[in-house]
């Protein structure tokens, strides 16, 4: 009972904000200062493959500000961003500002790994970083596609919160992700094969 | 939501787990049909399957739920307020199985709702649980506590900061051990709750600076970098330089480096040994770096925080200038024009030693390196430049895609227009670059360059002879007429040209121009100031006419009977012509044979000559007649009364001729001057704008009461927006019409006649007759005390040092641009007007409220007194001359320096009327003008260099500064 009114209030909150960010002319204010505000990985038809936010975002309200912001309105984010990357051509720079912002991106093959930086950041780093993750996205599932990535969308955000913590590159050695990945992923099947044997058992014991 | 069935809430059901989908199967179902709607039909029904998994006992079950829900979430956008991801995931946290515990770590962190995040504190037993060593194998321990670690620097975990402040000790061992993960939730905790967190964490933070190893030393780097970016203050982090300067000059990784640089950006400015100090190893990182990040990192920390170092500086320039010759990659060009971009102005002269890779870059096919190329140019720009770069960008503009090229000449009419115009010096080159804008290829940018010409030709008297030029070959072109964006800039010329006719070597031309065919392809409110512009082209060539007659006064008799003669030939031809086009409207006495094909022969020869001659006057009568014809019966109102009032002019022009053929009296001579002169006289006075503070300064005299003005505030905004009722005016008798034609008074005082009558409780009376009735003055009443002089030099020397200050710079010798609303000299004004015991203006207002003196001088009388005199037909030459005779002799001036002597410099101008009351004073000019100005009322004072300069006795001093 008492979880249906949670959902019942969580409605309501999410009616009222709706109805809050229609008017909204979607100034972003990042809360901190951050490397990187997030990254969004799309393929070149506009799906969206991966979206991983480090910041907290914040619309400028009259009446009250919210920490965080509703899901429609990161959804509109990514559409205008997607809209401005997915029109350049090839032979351009690969950064594009966006609201006070600059999204630095890079297309391999049929996907674009955009990040969002400040103006004042480093745009080359940020596009090294593109780099690095797209490198050990490669070794990982040996020769990535984007299949991989729509299958395996978990996998490929823990190989991201290896690379980047809070918008900061926190491991610059390929090998040492790598490491870290599989060791992590032996470990769960290791715990998942235990798990099963251990439900066999006590199925074979009830029955 | 409905509530769920108690079976299915409690139901572990084996089958539900048997048969669940898992995460595959729901991405093959959503990519089955890629369509939006099958899409969203397939996350309906994965959200309601989601719901009824999530809430199984079964953790397996859970967690797959979980997983596909996190899926939908963070890819599709579902609308998971709902199925919030914080509760289950809060629960399966606790679990003691790992593949769960993962999925559950990675729920959380992506969860941005705030419901969902609300519910985040829930889980600090458990982070602080997976923290804290365990009884679990290392490995397993460590990769726990790095998930947990991962939540707390997620977005998530700042939503909730009690949650940092609970857990802030629990990061300490994870930070001594210089775990990278921990030193970034570490300063992701002080961010969001830094008086609880900073005692805890700073330190240990602080120490990982300096540890050995690089990774923590990279993280903390990263971490400080983060901690005093912008908002925050960067200065309580000085202390940490020694520790930073250490990490400058041994690190060998090009991350740590760019985040050092980073800091020491912000800390610099606020240490200046600190600047001294890390000049050098910067340079050495700047010249041997081979990291283009580095580098570039470098180069924005030298020239934003290190500009005094000369030396850093022009290495810093050096490699930025490299960046600008990378042909090959874009990035390289694209950073470097953001380089230059951060030269200060110190270094301005190397940005200009770039300009021919920057202009260069104006070509870029990348709109983000034009684009920053183009603010760079507007940049570089100044008072000795800014004519040669605004025309290298206008020509730029031609050969750019069309958004870029409005962009070109939004940017070059923004820098030229600034602050009045202050870069400009070579306002003759500036009136033909504006023309050449207009005719530039993709020009969407009419409104601002039709605004600048007329601007321009307010304010910058030595500038009119160019702009007239301009004017002229922006209107002859009749491929210009299409273009619907250029309507604003037509406009302006036609205005231009009709107003400051004089400067014009050839008038007919311009009439053929200004009634050209194609021009029926305007909208309708240009095409009535092209019209008007006429009229004021007809009036001065008929005026120079008069004059020249005059001035051979001996011969007028014989020149007078051969015009008569000439002129009723062409006028008779052409009223056959016409007549055609409008029956009834203007019976006249002899037709003769329609040759009109002979008319166009007389351009040929004749006129080209001379355009004063009669021959040219009655071309351009016929070509009138022929044009304005078929407007007459206009439906839009604005058109048809303006054509009418040219023709009715002309037509009173000829009646004369036919008064004379008749003999009906031989005072046709002066008669013609008469009405030329006086339609002149209305044309060349030039009336100036009001400061929009004048009326402030007006000390209202005692006994006037002024006890409407809200009101009238109210209707005077209201007017100005209220639409002109399409009347149509039905073609009138011969005589009627062309009372009713009569130019003067239409524009003159038709509208602001039409205005007293809606509004005349607010208006002050202006007629003799209500003179009569009423105590109160004329609004523009003219006989106020003419000892204002000294009060004018006063206003001289106050305005003289503004303008002075903007001369000084310039070294060739600038045109006078007048400005009005200067604070500074505002300030000045209002003290000046202030100061005297007696003000003069309200001592005169005072002295005319108990004077009354009907004797009008503004050119609101001068149409007021002659529409009287014309209604009655016969005695409007009459009363009309004696008045301008009168008038004449009161200025002192013959017929055609009228113009002239009503040009008074600067605050003279329009000081024909007493701000008696500012605001219907105001209103008075702005509706009898709008005629004029097309609602361009300036608010801003114009200087004339004129020398022939005398402040007339009735001049009036009013705050028009």
């Amino acid at each position: 009972m008492a979880w249906q009114l949670h959902a019942v209030l969580w409605l309501l909150s999410e009616l009222e904000e709706i109805g809050n960010c229609a008017h909204d002319h979607h100034t972003v204010t990042p809360l901190f200062c951050r490397q990187i505000h997030f990254v969004l990985l799309i393929s070149r038809q506009g799906k969206v493959r991966l979206t991983k936010w480090y910041t907290p975002y914040q619309q400028k309200q009259k009446a009250k500000t919210k920490p965080l912001v509703p899901l429609d309105f990161l959804e509109k984010v990514i559409k205008e961003v997607s809209a401005l990357v997915l029109d350049r051509g090839p032979k351009m720079c690969n950064f594009v500002d966006w609201q006070g912002y600059r999204v630095v991106y890079k297309r391999y093959a049929s996907l674009y790994f955009c990040m969002c930086i400040d103006p004042t950041d480093n745009e080359l780093e940020t596009l090294q970083i593109i780099h690095h993750y797209v490198e050990i996205l490669d070794r990982y599932f040996g020769n990535v596609c984007e299949l991989d990535l729509i299958f395996n969308f978990h996998k490929a955000y823990f190989i991201l919160d290896e690379v980047l913590i809070a918008g900061e590159l926190q491991e610059s050695n390929k090998k040492a992700v790598l490491r870290l990945v599989t060791a992590q992923d032996a470990m769960v099947e290791a715990a998942k094969e235990e798990a099963s044997s251990l439900s066999n058992i006590i199925a074979q014991a009830t029955k | 939501m409905a509530p769920a069935p108690p079976a299915t809430a409690a139901g572990p059901s084996l089958v539900e787990t048997l048969f669940q989908r898992s995460l595959d199967d729901l991405v093959k179902s959503l990519r089955a049909d890629p369509s939006a709607a099958g899409e969203s039909a397939a996350v309906a029904r994965a959200l309601s399957e989601i719901h009824r998994e999530i809430r199984a006992a079964d953790a397996a079950t859970k967690a797959v739920a979980l997983q596909k829900l996190t899926y939908l979430s963070s890819l599709h956008f579902a609308p998971v307020a709902s199925h919030p991801l914080a509760f289950p995931a809060i629960e399966l946290l606790a679990s003691p199985h790992l593949p769960h515990k993962r999925l559950a770590y990675l729920a959380a962190s992506l969860s941005l709702h705030p419901a969902s995040l609300s519910l985040l504190p829930l889980a600090t037993h458990q982070l602080h649980k997976d923290l804290s060593p365990s009884a679990s194998s290392a490995a397993a321990h460590r990769h726990v506590s790095a998930l947990a670690l991962q939540l707390l620097a997620s977005p998530a975990a700042a939503a909730a900061p009690d949650l940092a402040i609970h857990l802030a000790h629990d990061l300490v061992p994870h930070l001594s051990r210089g775990c990278p993960r921990a030193i970034a939730a570490a300063s992701r905790v002080i961010a969001s709750s830094p008086s609880a967190a900073v005692p805890v964490l700073f330190k240990p933070l602080a120490a990982c600076l300096a540890s050995p190893d690089p990774r923590a030393s990279t993280a903390a780097a990263a971490a400080f970098c983060d901690l005093s970016a912008p908002p925050a203050d960067a200065a309580p982090f000085l202390p940490l330089a020694p520790d930073l300067y250490n990490l400058l000059t041994t690190s060998r990784s090009n991350w740590a480096l760019i985040k050092v640089l980073k800091v020491f950006a912000r800390l610099a400015p606020l240490e200046s040994r600190l600047a001294a100090r890390i000049v050098d190893p910067v340079c050495q990182l700047l010249t041997r770096s081979a990291a283009m990040s580095l580098t570039f990192e470098c180069i924005r920390t030298v020239l934003t925080a290190l500009p005094a170092h000369d030396a850093a500086v022009r290495l810093a320039i050096g490699k930025a200038k490299e960046f600008l010759a990378a042909e090959d990659d874009p990035n390289l060009r694209y950073l470097g024009l953001l380089a230059l971009g951060m030269i200060g102005p110190a270094y301005a002269s190397t940005v200009h030693d770039c300009r021919d890779v920057i202009a260069q870059s104006l070509g870029d096919a990348d709109s983000n390196i034009r684009r920053e190329a183009l603010h760079l140019m507007m940049g570089m720009v100044d008072e000795n430049n800014v004519m040669d770069i605004a025309g290298m960008l206008v020509s730029h503009a031609a050969k750019s895609d069309p958004e870029f090229a409005n962009e070109i000449l939004g940017a070059v009419l923004a820098a030229c227009g600034r602050n009045v115009y202050e870069l400009v010096e070579d306002f003759d080159r500036y009136a033909s670059l504006l023309a050449d804008m207009a005719r530039s290829l993709h020009c969407a940018q009419g409104d601002e360059i039709g605004r600048q010409l007329v601007d321009v030709a307010l304010r910058v008297h030595d500038a009119r002879p160019e702009l007239v030029r301009s004017a002229r070959t922006l209107l002859i072109d009749p491929a210009l007429l299409g273009n619907h964006f250029l309507c604003p800039v037509l406009s302006a010329a036609a205005w231009i040209s009709g107003e400051y006719v004089q400067f014009s070597k050839d008038p007919v031309e311009l009439v053929e121009a200004l009634l050209q065919p194609r021009t029926s392809l305007l909208p309708m409110s240009v095409r009535a100031v092209y019209i008007h512009a006429v009229f004021k082209i007809i009036t001065f060539c008929f005026s120079m006419y008069v004059e020249r007659l005059d001035n051979s006064s001996e011969a007028v008799d014989a020149v007078f009977d051969d015009l008569a003669v000439d002129q009723s030939v062409g006028e008779e031809r052409n009223v056959a012509h016409v007549s055609g086009e409008e029956q009834g409207i203007r019976p006249i006495s002899v037709e003769k044979d329609p040759v009109s094909g002979e008319e166009k022969g007389i351009r040929t020869h004749t006129v080209e000559k001379d355009p004063f001659s009669h021959e040219s006057i009655l071309y351009m009568i016929n070509l009138i007649q022929t044009t304005l014809g078929p407007l007459v019966e206009c439906n839009e109102v604005e058109v048809q009364e303006r054509a009418r009032n040219l023709i009715g002019f002309i037509h009173l022009a000829r009646e004369i001729q036919e008064l004379k053929e008749r003999k009906v009296n031989g005072d046709k001579n002066s008669r013609v001057k008469e009405l030329v002169v006086t339609v002149r006289a209305i044309f060349c006075q030039e009336l100036g704008p009001v400061s929009a503070n004048a009326q402030k300064n007006v000390v209202p005299p005692d006994g006037l009461v002024l006890e409407n003005l809200a009101e009238l505030t109210n209707i005077v905004s209201e007017d100005d927006t209220t639409p002109s009722t399409s009347v149509v005016f039905h073609p009138r008798s011969c005589h009627s019409a062309e009372v009713r034609d009569e130019p003067a008074v239409s524009i003159g005082s038709s509208s602001l006649s039409e205005h007293r009558k809606r509004h005349g409780l607010f208006y002050l009376p202006t007629g003799k007759a209500e003179d009569e009735a009423n105590d109160y003055p004329h609004a523009n009443d003219p006989l106020l005390p003419a000892s204002d002089e000294t009060v004018i030099d006063d206003k001289f020397k106050t305005i003289e040092p503004v303008l002075a200050g903007k001369k000084i710079k310039s070294t060739k010798s600038r045109p006078k641009v007048v400005k009005l609303d200067g604070e500074d000299f505002l300030s000045t004004m209002v003290a000046n007007a202030s100061v005297p015991k007696e003000d003069p203006l309200s001592g005169a207002v005072r002295g005319v409220l108990l004077t009354r003196d009907a004797k009008p001088s503004s050119s609101q009388n001068v149409s007021v007194i002659m529409s009287e005199g014309m209604l009655n037909k016969t005695g409007t030459c009459e009363s009309s001359s004696q008045w301008m005779e009168k008038r004449e002799s009161d200025l002192g001036g013959d017929p055609t320096s009228s113009s002239r002597t009503n040009k008074h410099r600067d605050k003279e101008k329009g000081t024909d009327l007493p701000e008696i009351d500012g605001n219907e004073s105001r209103k008075h000019r702005s509706s009898s003008r709008s005629g004029r100005r097309q609602g361009k009322h300036k608010h801003r004072e114009r200087s004339s260099t004129q020398p022939d300069i005398v402040p007339q006795a009735p001049v009036i001093q009013d705050f028009l500064l």
